[in-house]
């Protein structure tokens, strides 16, 4: 299996993820997506690790794991202060932002 | 390209990738959340058996490890605290309509351009594509050396990154004081929760009291 | 010495900054005498640097100091320089000399008004304005001082100003003078380009050397025309003059007899090598000057208010000033000028030491036989009467005959000129003595006034320097007086030039030429007079024209032989109803006019800036949606924008 398959997937999955965000209004959902786009990511990484035989991909990897146990963290953490506040809200109800 | 001889690895990368792909499916458009977390789960077993594949047997058992053990979990264990296994609506229609096949277009539009992308630049390498490189230059030892003399200061940096997101977390969720708290006063589950006004608009001493009162009572 | 030519203007200038700082401390009189006192010094400069260049020879007698580089931007310097050479030394004496009298005049004609050193304060200004005007080595200096003295005739017209008939005519002076500036700038954008330099010098290098072509020349010169006539009272433009009455007598006395108004023609002098390439402007400077001067004549003789009377003289005099101009005589301007400086300052001052003596009434019909009260007023107006009339030996003879002579042989069209001269000049005379006739001769008239029961409530001894002055003190048992020393030593001083100025030029032998030749570096193409035979028979013309002037007004307001009424004209009285033509235009389809551009400056450019604000505003709303708060709008701009960013980066790939 060459190096284009694992990329193709890759692609895939990074594109469905990316649907997912912008589609589902839950926040754990959508958390949830952008850990499949992490993955996504991280799937091309090691293929481009492997292809080119550098083991850089592979340390890119590992920090993209703890970078994103952290970010899940600190995300998860919001979430659970803003839901507690209000039960139900959705992604669509918090308009703080608002111009 | 699936001119490739029909291998073990072949097989190997039919069978996670559909696994993956149908995890991906899943987390997009389950209902549940809970769902959505198994099917994560599902989609992050694909991808470290695609690791494996890979040779990258360290990447693979982090993966599994670090994200379907504790990520995962984690996020589990915030749908059961808040309880939102409530059945989202995922087919509502938006109210701005064009949204979601703009998102869609989108996607579709990412995966192909990316994929274009790659594909072209990968087809101008030049020189001969390497042989499988020996499964010694991926082992742990190789990975740690290089992690602690290439990237140390990234290395450094990220935990202390680590640790600034626990300390986060931690302030993030502390209850205020004098904040009404959901155990003692249950919310209503017929409310709208976008009739509820902000907890900080009640700085009524009168109510602030009256929770006092109770709390100590 | 040339290196004092700076302080000439810089005296009346620190004079300004004293009055500015502690005139109201220094108070009644010492601010006038600290005034008079710069003014005087500055008349002594002005003597230093004439005997300086007197003692030099014809050659070098033009110094110019340049004090800074005031305007160097590129191509452009003008420096802040003074160019002092007979002609403007010339001006500098009798504007300083003249000066001072006049500020010692007004210590005494100014006691008891509440803005006492203000008055001095503006004086002081005007006089460094004028000489900035004179001094100025190009063309920029001189529109500094024009300006300052057009600025400078404005605070001290409309110096009693809660009377709004005052603010009024001062707000006049200053816009008709505005209209002059406009043809001043013209000119001198104009000059720029043709010639490349302000200097007078370069300027009339220019000429001389050819490098003027006729049309710009008379381009150019018809544009100072137009600020000549703004400035110097010249039909279409000389409503202001008679207006300005309305300011202190030695105000009307110094800017409007003797230095203001000859501003105009002293600008035309002094770009005499380009007013002779100018070829029919020419003819049009002395148009101007003769039909102005006949008409101001005509409407002198109806005016009953003393001062108006010699406003209009004032124009018609300029009009012969004009006239000489025109006809390439200007040396015969200049001497003209510097008499007309001298009787007409005499006859200013003269009226107003009568008016302060009447308790402030300016009517002569109120006046009779005022020599007995006031002999030395009465004395110097007499003689002051005579010079400007024309009669020898007086200066005005002298000088306003070389006028003549010289539109005389200014070619086929000198003859008309010279005719209108001569009329001019007989009701000249004519309105003259009618003046000295009603004032100073003949029955007490105020004696018979009827008391106007509103005016006995008010203190008759109040109305001695009033803030208004219509004849609010005037009583029937009046007694007027004569003036302080301080306003009839003036008098007398001028009295005595107004006798002997004729000496300056007189036309008998070449060697009493002495302003001619004084003034020839600066004339570069001297006049021919007619022939001494002829010049004998014009000038007896001239003296027979005065003569019947006065024997005609002797006739009518003396002996009673003749009924005024039938010479005293109502459209001469009234001007000829320009300036009622000037009102109504103004005040009707002038007033249309300018709302209708408001009304465009209001809807089309307001609209325009309004409109474009309230259409950014618009957008500012319509894009405010953008900030819709949702993350997940956000987050579909973030994929939108990098499925852009894709394809961009696919599209440079190339394949």
């Amino acid at each position: 299996m060459n190096q284009n398959s694992y990329l193709i997937l890759s692609a895939a999955m990074f594109s469905i993820g990316a649907i997912g965000v912008l589609v589902r209004r839950n926040p754990l959902v959508m958390f949830m997506c952008v850990e499949l786009m992490l993955n996504a990511v991280n799937l091309s990484f090691v293929s481009f690790s492997r292809s080119l035989g550098n083991v850089d991909g592979q340390v890119i990897v590992v920090f993209v794991m703890v970078v994103a146990a952290a970010e899940v963290v600190v995300g998860l953490a919001i979430v659970l202060s803003i839901m507690r506040r209000r039960p139900g809200a959705n992604a669509d109800d918090l308009t703080m932002l608002r111009g | 390209m699936l001119a490739a001889t029909v291998n073990s690895e072949t097989i190997v990368w039919i069978i996670a990738s559909t696994i993956c792909l149908l995890g991906s499916v899943g987390v997009v458009g389950s209902r549940n959340p809970v769902h959505s977390a198994l099917s994560l789960v599902a989609t992050l077993f694909g991808v470290a058996v695609l690791f494996v594949a890979q040779q990258a047997y360290f990447l693979a058992v982090v993966q599994v490890i670090v994200y379907a053990g504790a990520i995962v979990i984690l996020f589990l264990f915030v749908i059961m605290l808040l309880g939102v296994d409530s059945q989202e609506d995922v087919w509502f229609v938006e109210r701005r309509i064009w949204r979601r096949p703009l998102a869609v277009v989108a996607g579709a539009g990412l995966a192909v351009g990316i994929l274009v992308t790659i594909l072209v630049v990968t087809s101008q390498v030049t020189g001969t594509p390497s042989a499988d490189p020996p499964s010694s230059d991926f082992d742990v030892a190789n990975l740690g050396s290089v992690l602690f003399t290439k990237y140390v200061y990234a290395f450094e940096i990220t935990s202390v990154l680590l640790t600034i997101a626990v300390v986060g977390a931690v302030v993030l969720t502390r209850k205020a004081k004098g904040a009404i708290d959901l155990d003692e006063f249950p919310p209503d589950p017929e409310a709208d929760p976008a009739d509820e006004a902000d907890p900080a608009d009640e700085a009524d001493p009168e109510t602030a009291a009256a929770t006092v009162d109770e709390v100590a009572r | 010495m040339e290196h004092l030519i700076w302080l000439i203007p810089a005296l009346p200038l620190v004079g300004f900054g004293i009055q500015l700082v502690g005139g109201r401390r220094l108070g009644d009189p010492r601010a006038g005498w600290v005034a008079t006192g710069m003014v005087a010094a500055s008349f002594l400069a002005s003597v230093a640097v004439f005997f300086d260049l007197l003692s030099r020879s014809e050659e070098e007698r033009s110094i110019t100091q340049t004090l800074f580089q005031w305007i160097p931007v590129g191509n452009l310097r003008i420096g802040m320089g003074f160019l002092a050479d007979p002609l403007s030394i010339t001006m500098c004496l009798f504007v300083t000399g003249i000066g001072s009298l006049i500020h010692l005049y007004s210590i005494g004609y100014m006691k008891g008004d509440p803005r006492y050193s203000k008055f001095f304060l503006y004086l002081n200004l005007f006089i460094f304005s004028m000489l900035m005007l004179v001094l100025g080595e190009n063309l920029l200096v001189t529109f500094l001082g024009w300006e300052g003295v057009g600025a400078c005739s404005y605070f001290l017209i409309a110096f009693w100003h809660t009377d709004t008939a005052n603010a009024s005519a001062g707000k006049k002076a200053f816009i008709t003078n505005r209209v002059g500036d406009w043809g001043f700038m013209l000119a001198t954008f104009l000059t720029w380009t043709v010639v490349g330099s302000l200097n007078y010098s370069d300027i009339n290098a220019a000429a001389v050397g050819g490098s003027i072509t006729g049309v710009t020349a008379t381009a150019i010169v018809v544009l100072f025309l137009v600020a000549a006539t703004g400035k110097s009272a010249q039909l279409p433009l000389f409503v202001w003059l008679p207006d300005a009455m309305a300011g202190p007598t030695p105000v009307s006395a110094l800017i409007h007899a003797a230095t203001m108004v000859t501003s105009g023609v002293y600008l035309l002098v002094r770009l005499n090598p380009l007013l002779f390439e100018a070829g029919w402007a020419n003819d049009a400077i002395a148009w101007v000057g003769a039909i102005t001067a006949l008409v101001a004549a005509t409407i002198a003789i109806s005016q009953n208010d003393i001062k108006k009377v010699l406003a209009y003289s004032t124009v018609s005099q300029l009009g012969f000033l004009f006239l000489a101009v025109g006809t390439g005589n200007y040396v015969a301007a200049i001497f003209h000028m510097v008499t007309h400086a001298f009787f007409k300052a005499l006859l200013f001052l003269g009226s107003g030491s009568v008016i302060h003596g009447m308790a402030h009434d300016q009517d002569m019909r109120h006046y009779g036989n005022l020599r007995r009260y006031m002999p030395i007023t009465a004395g110097t107006f007499i003689v002051g009467w005579l010079a400007i009339a024309g009669v020898p030996p007086f200066s005005g003879f002298w000088s306003k005959d070389e006028i003549l002579a010289g539109a005389w042989s200014f070619g086929p069209s000198g003859k008309v000129l010279w005719f209108i001269g001569l009329v001019t000049a007989l009701m000249t005379a004519f309105y003259m003595t009618r003046q000295v006739v009603m004032t100073f001769f003949g029955t007490e008239r105020w004696r018979e006034v009827e008391l106007d029961p509103a005016l006995a409530a008010t203190d008759p001894a109040n109305a001695a320097h009033a803030d208004e002055h219509d004849h609010h003190g005037l009583t029937p048992d009046h007694e007027p007086h004569e003036s302080p020393w301080t306003m009839t030593v003036p008098l007398v001083v001028l009295a005595g030039l107004a006798t002997v100025g004729g000496v300056l030029n007189l036309p008998f032998a070449d060697g009493l030429h002495f302003l001619e030749h004084w003034l020839d570096p600066v004339i570069v193409h001297p006049h021919e007079l007619p022939a001494v035979p002829t010049l004998v028979v014009l000038a007896g013309l001239a003296t027979l024209g005065a003569l019947l002037g006065i024997v005609l007004a002797g006739a009518v307001y003396v002996r009673r032989q003749v009924d005024p009424s039938l010479i005293e004209r109502e459209v001469f009285a009234k001007g000829w109803y320009i300036d009622w033509a000037y009102s109504w235009f103004t005040g009707g389809p002038g007033r249309d006019a300018f709302d209708a551009t408001a009304r465009f400056d209001q809807t089309v450019v307001d609209g325009a800036v309004n409109g474009t604000a309230a259409l950014v505003q618009r957008a500012g709303v319509r894009s405010r949606r953008l900030q819709s708060g949702q993350v997940r709008g956000y987050a579909l701009g973030i994929a939108v924008g990098a499925v852009l960013m894709v394809g961009y980066f696919m599209t440079r790939m190339g394949f």
